[in-house]
């Protein structure tokens, strides 16, 4: 992965993954490694993204490395009709590594062909968004002890959110069985049910979210979003028919753990929070872990930990 | 591949009408026949391949008897040769056709044309939302189903279907 540009969950095999998580486990023990004091930082933010923007931030300044960049296109260049290759060109005369977010699917694995530093997608319009995937792996792992052989449950949007869909694939490395539960409009596309039936792994879907959680280690929730569908009758419909209240934890299992990419809307009531097995606002702490271990081995100085 | 002396009046003066009759379009001395066109995609290949804006000579037959194809449509372009990228083009909507280089009245190639494994360039990504549709970058397709012609898009990483292809 040194030099080289992180835009796909696709790009990297199952040895990166360990690498990564490996590492990220050190950061955790001592997030703060001045290694990286040379090195200049480029946050591209062509679409806001305060929380993976601060994350990454926070992981730069760790390293004690200086970070420059946009957290919104209207202040930037792009406004004046800049082409997404001009400000990658110019940008890259600045800093040792890009981080970029943009609404455009395939904007990152444009700007990595033509950028001479390395880029690391902070997620394309729809498409990728690979360090949520590993800090997502980092969380599974660190609180089951293993990433092997769990049942994982998958709730709410499976059709169009993206961090379901690189998770799903990166989990078909580890024996997963997962229990995808959505409406029926949401479900989890074709495409990716066939990389789980390639590795021949079990897949079970449900409509409803209580028969699911005396079953599993992970419940991964994911927010519905009213512009995923075309009448706001149906929305209206499944709006509230995926939300987690404490009293349905009861019956889950002693280590399960509910993880959420974050923001949440309604779909977990704030009752779940206090809960030993609500997790996600520590899945976002380790998300600082992971991308200074992404940038630590990116930018190979992974060896002076 | 050995060469066909098929159409050569002088050494052939016999088979000439025969030739013609069997083929209804006349032979050419130079150029390109594409051959095996179904009939339906005969004016899409005229418009992929750019013919109505040459001043070369060119003859287009459709609707013949085919004993491959029950009818097919022939193009032939004099005094033109044409790029593989654009003979890619061709697969794309006559996976059928038959590419015969002639020169000097003699078959020099042929060859059923292909469809690729990446498809740069000629067809647009179907995601609106796709960086290729927003900024000036030539499109790149990896075909992931050469039968139902399924093409999975270098950039957004999503799959553009037989019956929505749309060539730039």
């Amino acid at each position: 992965m040194k030099n080289k540009s992180l835009v796909s969950i696709h790009d990297i095999t199952k040895e990166d993954y360990e690498k990564v998580l490996h590492l990220a486990e050190q950061f955790e023990a001592n997030p703060r490694r001045k290694i990286l004091e040379d090195a200049v930082v480029a946050t591209l933010f062509f679409e806001p993204s305060t929380r993976t923007r601060l994350s990454f931030e926070s992981a730069a300044s760790h390293l004690g490395a200086k970070v420059i960049g946009f957290s919104d296109a209207a202040t930037s260049s792009v406004k004046k009709g800049e082409t997404l290759k001009d400000t990658i060109l110019t940008v890259s005369n600045y800093s040792d590594i890009i981080i970029m977010r943009h609404p455009k699917e395939g904007s990152a694995r444009y700007a990595s062909e033509v950028s001479p530093v390395p880029i690391i997608n902070a997620g394309d319009g729809a498409n990728q968004h690979p360090t949520q995937c590993l800090l997502d792996l980092y969380s599974i792992r660190k609180t089951q002890k293993t990433l092997d052989n769990l049942h994982i449950a998958f709730v709410g949007d499976l059709k169009y959110g993206r961090t379901v869909h690189s998770l799903v694939i990166a989990l078909t490395n580890y024996n997963t069985t997962f229990h995808l539960v959505s409406p029926l409009e949401l479900k989890l596309p074709s495409s990716i049910k066939m990389h789980i039936k390639e590795k021949n792994l079990e897949y079970y879907q449900y409509t409803e979210l209580d028969e699911v959680i005396p079953k599993v280690d992970i419940l991964y929730m994911t927010r519905i979003q009213q512009e995923r569908f075309a009448d706001s009758l149906d929305y209206e419909r499944v709006k509230n028919a995926y939300i987690l209240k404490n009293k349905m934890l009861e019956n889950g299992k002693k280590n399960l753990k509910v993880m959420h990419p974050l923001p949440r809307i309604n779909e977990i009531t704030e009752d779940v929070d206090n809960n030993p097995k609500a997790y996600y606002f520590t899945q976002a702490k380790n998300g600082v872990f992971v991308r200074q271990a992404l940038l630590a081995i990116i930018l190979g100085v992974d060896n002076k930990i | 591949m050995a060469k066909q002396n098929i159409h050569h009046p002088k050494n052939n003066p016999k088979n000439i009408r025969q030739d013609r009759r069997e083929l209804k379009v006349s032979a050419i001395e130079n150029g390109t026949v594409i051959d095996h066109i179904p009939p339906l995609s005969v004016f899409q290949v005229i418009r992929i391949l750019n013919l109505d804006n040459i001043t070369n000579q060119i003859m287009i037959g459709t609707n013949l008897d085919s004993q491959k194809l029950g009818k097919k449509g022939i193009i032939k372009v004099s005094n033109k040769y044409f790029e593989s990228e654009e003979i890619n083009k061709i697969a794309l909507v006559a996976p059928t056709a038959t590419l015969i280089v002639i020169k000097d009245y003699t078959v020099v190639y042929k060859a059923k044309v292909e469809i690729p494994d990446k498809i740069k360039k000629i067809v647009k990504c179907i995601n609106p939302n796709c960086i290729t549709n927003h900024e000036n970058i030539p499109t790149n397709f990896s075909v992931i189903d050469k039968e139902d012609l399924r093409l999975l898009c270098h950039y957004c990483e999503k799959v553009t279907k037989k019956e929505v292809i749309n060539f730039i």
